[in-house]
């Protein structure tokens, strides 16, 4: 089944022209994105616009029917390819709002996403999260507890491919800080050098790439992601700097932003 | 009490024929009453490897070191019971009766002898069952355990068992009921009698692992006095015909507590009636049941009911099943009577198929579909039971995964 695209190893993901419906209505119309390896991309767009819809069709869930188009990880046609043999591919998918499992405990989830190779307790240390371990996976947690239940379970799946829904919504101010850095070390975007590298050769060994939803973009205060997207009613409205497209939407609106994007 | 021997034999004879009010009624004339005697045997260790295999898939653990006694009776015969610690006694009931005059005190006294035909079965053609007893302040070091085994087809036993945690001690019991592996049909009524003294208290597990054909109608009832405990973890996931049981627990003493917890597994073919009722008679009684359900294509009827006679009582019934066949049937039937303003029940119930959701979430993660739903199955059978005994638990945990793993 696997097809190759035109320009095989290069793109991480290509996304073509899709169209995505859920329970019997198109909610994402023809989009188009491209994600080169080592890139990290935000998607800003107003509440409903089809954002989540967006990265559960990516991830393969089957109630996002795709009608239309086509989906390319490394070259591969994945449009149809079912959701675990999507993640086992190296996509891994923070949720906005996961299901609660009774009986699972948070421990058990790390160890069946590290495939048993990475030690919970040390994971769950670099997010303060140690005293979650023996509960029942997102039982009661909070919303900021889910959002580090949830990126835990990541670092544990360890994906290529990231797909974060508002990693940072609903999180204190302090915790924040905690999760970009967690964020950023899992994307290798850490700017720091090390073992004498520079920031360009850095760059040039990154291979973890990202999709992240955000409203506030307080997460690309910590970690610079390299484009940004607006979606508006279904459809990728405008590409450009992060930094840029944030400013004009705080400043001028979702709608003032695509304006300007279009004109440009 | 008031009644005497012979009244009791009189009533029981009156309800030869009463039908009991729940589970479809069975003939017993069909089965054999009578076997030949079966030798007792001193050394634990002279069971055949087919027995110790059968008796351990039902938790009984004839070459474990951490048990402070062993009671075995096969089919109608006593072959074994001793204990290894000072102050528990586990023995042949029939041994006791003839020991202890006033065993006949505790002789249904938690169970009416003429509740149905199958008491009045127990009444008339009782063969044995065990006793166990922990005397005043003495704790178990570790669970006594006791096992019923059939190892002929057809055969009816019917067994009456006394447990008796004397004030202040402590007592974990794990039984077990099993077949022979060629066993097919049988008949089993188990009267059990609990009586949890002052602060004593007394956990118990039981495992049945029966036949495809058998017929089980167990009757139980405990009684627990001032600040006593009784915890019972029932545990049923292999074939079985037809089973049912509803055991009660009467909470006649102040700050005493009953908690009930139920596995129940029902394969096609195999029809379960079971639950468990307190009855929360003095105050501070606290009370709580939680059953599991599942089916692949059996009938369950998962009954729960909790009575509040008095105020300043607290109770929960939780109630989950899980349908995993179209075949399967699951029919919840949790009760709440208050007769007081101030008590406290509350119920949790809830029926159906594994979540989608639950399932896509940790295939997102990499697992197959059938690891996601085994994964969930599991979690949903896992109840954390608080002051369970790491033997206990560990005999609940062997037999969960031994079916776990024939269930999908
Ligand atoms: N199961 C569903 N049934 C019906 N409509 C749905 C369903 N799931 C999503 N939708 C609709 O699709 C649209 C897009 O939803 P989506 O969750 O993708 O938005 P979003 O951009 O992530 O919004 P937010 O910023 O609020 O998270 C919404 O109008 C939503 O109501
Ligand atoms: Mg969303």
């Amino acid at each position: 089944m696997a097809r190759k695209s035109n320009q095989p190893e290069k793109k991480l993901l290509v996304i073509e022209d899709l169209r995505v419906s859920v329970e019997e209505k198109e909610i994402l119309h023809h989009v188009d994105l491209e994600i080169n390896p080592g890139e990290t991309h935000a998607l800003f767009g107003p509440n409903g616009s089809g954002k989540t819809t967006l990265l559960m069709a990516a991830m393969g869930f089957p109630s996002y029917h795709i009608t239309g188009g086509r989906i390319l990880f490394r070259g591969e046609d994945i449009t149809y390819l079912p959701l675990d043999q999507r993640a086992n591919l190296g996509i891994g998918l923070s949720f906005q709002r996961p299901p609660t499992i009774k009986g699972v405990k948070m421990r058990q989830m790390l160890e069946i996403c590290g495939k048993g190779e990475k030690d919970p307790e040390s994971m769950a240390q670099s997010l303060d999260f140690e005293e979650f371990l023996d509960r029942d996976l997102n039982d009661g947690f909070s919303g900021g507890e889910i959002k580090r239940s949830e990126l835990l379970q990541l670092m544990a799946q360890d994906p290529d491919f990231f797909l974060l829904d508002e990693p940072e919504s609903g999180v204190d101010l302090e915790s924040i800080a905690l999760i970009g850095k967690v964020i950023e070390g899992l994307l290798q975007r850490e700017t720091i050098t090390h073992e004498g590298k520079s920031r360009k050769e850095l760059k040039r060994e990154r291979r973890k790439s990202g999709l992240i939803i955000t409203h506030t973009g307080y997460i690309l205060d910590y970690l610079d992601a390299d484009i940004g997207h607006v979606l508006m009613d279904g459809e990728l409205a405008c590409s450009g700097n992060p930094r840029e497209i944030l400013k004009t939407i705080k400043e001028r609106g979702y709608d003032e932003c695509v304006r300007c994007c279009v004109n440009r | 009490m008031g009644l005497t021997q012979e009244d009791k034999k009189a009533l029981a004879k009156d309800a030869r024929e009463k039908v009991a009010t729940f589970g479809s009624d069975i003939d017993m004339d069909a089965f054999t009453p009578e076997t030949d005697e079966h030798p007792y045997v001193e050394d634990i260790s002279s069971f055949s490897q087919t027995e110790r295999e059968q008796m351990l898939k039902a938790g009984v653990d004839l070459g474990a070191k951490n048990r402070s006694g062993t009671f075995v009776q096969k089919n109608l015969s006593v072959v074994h019971g001793r204990s290894s610690q000072e102050g528990m006694e586990i023995m042949d009931i029939e041994e006791a009766r003839d020991k202890y005059n006033w065993l006949y005190d505790y002789w249904w006294k938690a169970v009416p002898v003429d509740m149905d035909k199958y008491t009045a079965r127990a009444e008339l053609h009782q063969e044995h069952g065990y006793f166990i007893r922990s005397l005043p302040g003495v704790k178990s070091i570790y669970p006594l355990q006791a096992c019923l085994y059939l190892e002929e087809d057809n055969l009816a036993q019917d067994v009456h068992n006394i447990i008796i945690a004397e004030e202040g001690s402590e007592l974990h019991i794990i039984t077990g009921c099993a077949t022979a592996p060629h066993v097919r049909s049988g008949l089993h009524v188990g009267i059990s009698e609990f009586y949890v003294k002052k602060g004593a208290k007394l956990t118990f597990t039981m495992i049945h692992n029966w036949a495809g054909k058998m017929a089980v109608r167990p009757r139980s009832a405990t009684i627990v006095e001032q600040g006593g405990l009784f915890l019972s973890n029932y545990v049923c996931m292999q074939p079985v015909g037809t089973l049912q049981m509803y055991p009660v627990t009467h909470l006649v003493g102040e700050e005493s507590t009953a908690r009930y917890n139920s596995i129940l597994v029902a394969t096609p073919g195999s029809e379960m009636d079971v639950g468990s009722r307190v009855f929360l008679k003095a105050k501070g009684a606290r009370a709580e049941i939680i059953s599991r359900a599942i089916t692949t294509g059996g009938k369950i009827t998962a009954r729960g009911h909790i009575k509040g006679e008095v105020p300043g009582i607290k109770a929960h019934l939780e109630c989950k099943g899980l349908i995993l066949s179209d075949k399967g049937i699951i029919h919840a039937v949790p009760e709440l009577e208050g007769h007081r303003m101030e008590v406290d029940l509350s119920h949790e119930a809830a029926v159906g198929k594994i979540a989608q959701e639950e399932v896509e979430y940790l295939m997102a993660r990499g697992l197959s579909e059938e690891e996601a739903t085994s994964t969930i199955v599991r979690g949903f059978l896992h109840v954390e039971i608080e002051g369970l005994p790491p033997e206990l638990k560990a005999e609940m945990d062997r037999a969960v995964e031994i079916s776990e793993k024939s269930l999908l």
